[in-house]
């Protein structure tokens, strides 16, 4: 079994008279995403603050590597916080430096480093995230989703193998929140460090994460992975999770999954025979195009490709929910497979003639008329099961997916 | 104490001391919380990479100080010219202003006002910087960029503030003489070559040195209650963010002016 990275065992915390956390028992595994999901003011932040010992237990243990914090000596865990960098809520910024020297701050002050190499360092981070115009610029004169990307930057510079995130997407538009995600997830994948993250942002926040930690009354409500939350269908979590979710997806306006499940379950017991219903499941290579296009025009083009589902589809009856970062499924109901086929080639043609339009201005846009760039959108249709799960159908219909609408690169950069 | 809170309301003699007893352990506690935040930051004072850090300070605290003390020292000493004139001139010993100019300035005057100008300009100034890095978490994202906020942050202004307040005292003494020779001398007539014959003979290193231990001491106490206020207006329980800072770069100014004449007293008192 998989020793975790960071322990916590039976952690208690109180402030004056208030127990914010109460026999916290929680672990955080290596070379995952893990997200600490609750109600405000149940003792999110001040768990994540145990972590890097910003607050320090009153009562329990934390455990970093299989050895309890408070029993090590002040270099070992100061070798232990050298592992570990943290992204707060407002970032943090030093304001009063500019951005290169915000992110050459920790090596100038912890590592032996020359100035050449500080320097060199600190500039490969500012190009990886894309801050090159902005170095020398102040924290103050850049945008939310800038300084985001600045604390980043100064917070991989050290190379450290665990990142805690502070509510990194609280107070963003759906668009900036889903870029910062997306984000998150390309850079845990190009330095491979260990995510812990507190946030609010359902559904988006578990397309994302590995594992989720559902804080409740102080104390771990749950902890696992949110497809085994939905299962256990308890009722507590139930609630809660539709008490964040709502009732529609924000970047693209379609159902959330929550409202989709409610609309599935109507669907299948509405009537007294079996009813006949198809299921297409739209997908675009998201990573392929955070890759190409960037963090922002990937989020663009998936939330277009949301608005063009539901338009399409709403007024025939069907019904979409956005399911995985980049996948989104749709059931229509009454429908046979053949029929649900044909609503998909005429969508096909659709996406074609407008979508990828779209598409291309939102990416010449960010990257440039001249650059090269390839969208794949896939569809997969399958005939719908009564007693196939939700996670079936989309099994089932994600090996049928064929490619039905494309922007190729041409040479000179000339769609094709 | 929730027994004595209980009594509180029936009895007035319990308020009060309730209210000194209460004061007098925040005080205590405080003034314990204090040296010990003094004697962290002194130490690392002494540590790697401080020196680029101790170099700003100075300019900041120091270099930038200069004007206004340039001007207040000067109108000191051309006030202090024009009232010891007149009051010597009805003994008729108009020739001792010199001395007596000079070592009101290097005694008591220079340390004090020039402590008291430095807290107002650049105390005030370390308590809402250091607030506003708190309050906006960059205090503890130091710390977790393993930089220690004390040895960063602290030590340096209090290197800086026992560096320039001696020599900013020095400066203020300086240009106080002058402005007594401008007023005493140049003004109401006094001779110049008396002037400062008799700033030379009464001066003697012991008042001198008086002046710069004084210097010295509110250097450290001015730099420590400012940085103190400023680092922990977090906790305080009277305002929070904004607020908090506004109120910690008061009291850091109030406290220190206060702080300055109360040891200006101890320390004189030991000198004499």
């Amino acid at each position: 079994m998989e020793i975790p990275l960071i322990e916590f065992r039976n952690v208690t915390k109180r402030f004056g008279d208030k127990t914010v956390l109460d026999k916290v028992n929680l672990d955080i595994y290596e070379n995952q995403i893990t997200t600490i999901i609750g109600k405000s003011g149940t003792g999110k932040s001040v768990l994540l603050k145990h972590i890097i010992g910003l607050l320090t237990p009153d009562e329990g243990a934390v455990i970093f590597q299989g050895r309890p914090v408070s029993k090590m000596k002040k270099n070992e865990w100061d070798a232990c916080r050298s592992q570990i960098a943290y992204l707060f809520q407002n970032n943090a910024l030093l304001d009063s430096m500019t951005v290169f020297d915000n992110v050459a701050f920790p090596l100038r002050q912890t590592t032996e480093f020359s100035n050449a190499e500080i320097e060199k360092r600190a500039a490969i981070r500012i190009e990886e995230l894309e801050l090159t115009e902005a170095a020398d610029k102040f924290p103050s004169e850049l945008s939310g989703g800038m300084q985001k990307r600045v604390a980043l930057a100064r917070a991989l510079v050290t190379d450290p193998k665990i990142v805690l995130f502070d509510e990194p997407t609280t107070g963003q538009d759906p668009i900036r929140k889903n870029m910062i995600l997306s984000m998150i997830v390309h850079y845990r994948r190009k330095f491979g460090f260990t995510a812990v993250m507190v946030s609010h942002d359902i559904p988006d926040v578990f397309f994302i994460s590995d594992r989720i930690v559902i804080l409740w009354e102080g104390a771990v409500g749950f902890q696992g992975t949110y497809e085994e939350a939905v299962r256990l269908k308890l009722p507590m979590i139930d609630e809660f999770l539709r008490s964040l979710e709502g009732f529609q997806d924000e970047l693209t306006g379609l159902l959330s999954r929550e409202a989709f499940r409610v609309h599935y379950a109507a669907m299948l017991g509405g009537s007294a025979e079996i009813p006949t219903a198809s299921a297409a499941l739209f997908s675009v290579e998201f990573d392929l195009l955070h890759e190409t296009l960037g963090p922002q025009a990937a989020v663009e083009v998936l939330r277009a490709l949301g608005e063009y589902t539901n338009r399409r589809f709403n007024p025939i009856g069907g019904f979409s929910a956005r399911h995985s970062r980049d996948e989104i499924l749709t059931i229509f109901p009454h429908t046979s497979i053949d029929k649900a086929r044909q609503l998909v080639a005429d969508f096909a043609q659709e996406l074609k003639a407008e979508a990828i339009d779209r598409i291309q201005g939102i990416a010449t846009a960010e990257i440039g008329a001249a650059t090269c760039f390839d969208i794949y959108i896939r569809a997969g249709v399958e005939q719908v099961s009564p007693v196939d799960e939700i996670d079936k159908i989309i099994e089932k219909a994600r090996t049928k997916q064929k490619i039905v609408a494309t922007h190729r690169c041409g040479p000179g950069g000339n769609r094709q | 104490m929730i027994s004595l809170d209980r009594a509180r309301g029936s009895n007035p003699l319990i308020t009060v001391l309730l209210f000194i007893g209460r004061g007098t352990l925040g005080f205590v506690g405080n003034l314990g919380a204090m040296g010990v935040f003094f004697s962290i930051a002194f130490i690392n004072i002494f540590r790697r990479r401080q020196l680029r850090q101790i170099v700003n300070q100075v300019f900041y605290i120091g270099a930038r100080s200069s004007l206004i003390v340039l001007l207040v020292g000067l109108f000191t000493g051309m006030v202090l010219g024009l009232q010891l004139f007149y009051s010597l001139v009805k003994f008729g010993s108009a020739g001792a202003l010199g001395s007596a100019i000079s070592l009101s300035l290097v005694r008591e005057m220079g340390p004090v006002l020039t402590a008291i100008m430095i807290t107002a300009r650049a105390g005030s100034g370390m308590a809402a910087e250091i607030g506003i890095l708190r309050i906006s978490e960059q205090v503890d994202a130091l710390y977790t960029m393993r930089v220690d906020p004390v040895r960063y942050l602290i030590s340096p202004r209090i290197a800086a503030s026992i560096i320039s307040f001696p020599l900013l005292t020095a400066f203020f003494d300086l240009i106080g003489i002058i402005g007594g020779y401008l007023t005493g001398v140049l003004l109401l007539g006094t001779n110049g070559g008396t002037y400062f014959y008799r700033v030379q003979s009464s001066l003697s290193m012991v008042d001198i040195r008086g002046g710069f231990i004084k210097a010295l001491v509110f250097g450290a106490i001015v730099s420590c209650i400012c940085c103190f206020q400023g680092y922990f207006c977090h906790m305080r329980t009277d305002g929070y963010g904004a607020k908090a800072v506004g109120l910690a770069t008061v009291s850091a100014v109030v406290l220190s002016c206060v702080m300055v004449l109360i040891t200006d007293y101890v320390v004189t008192s030991f000198l004499m």
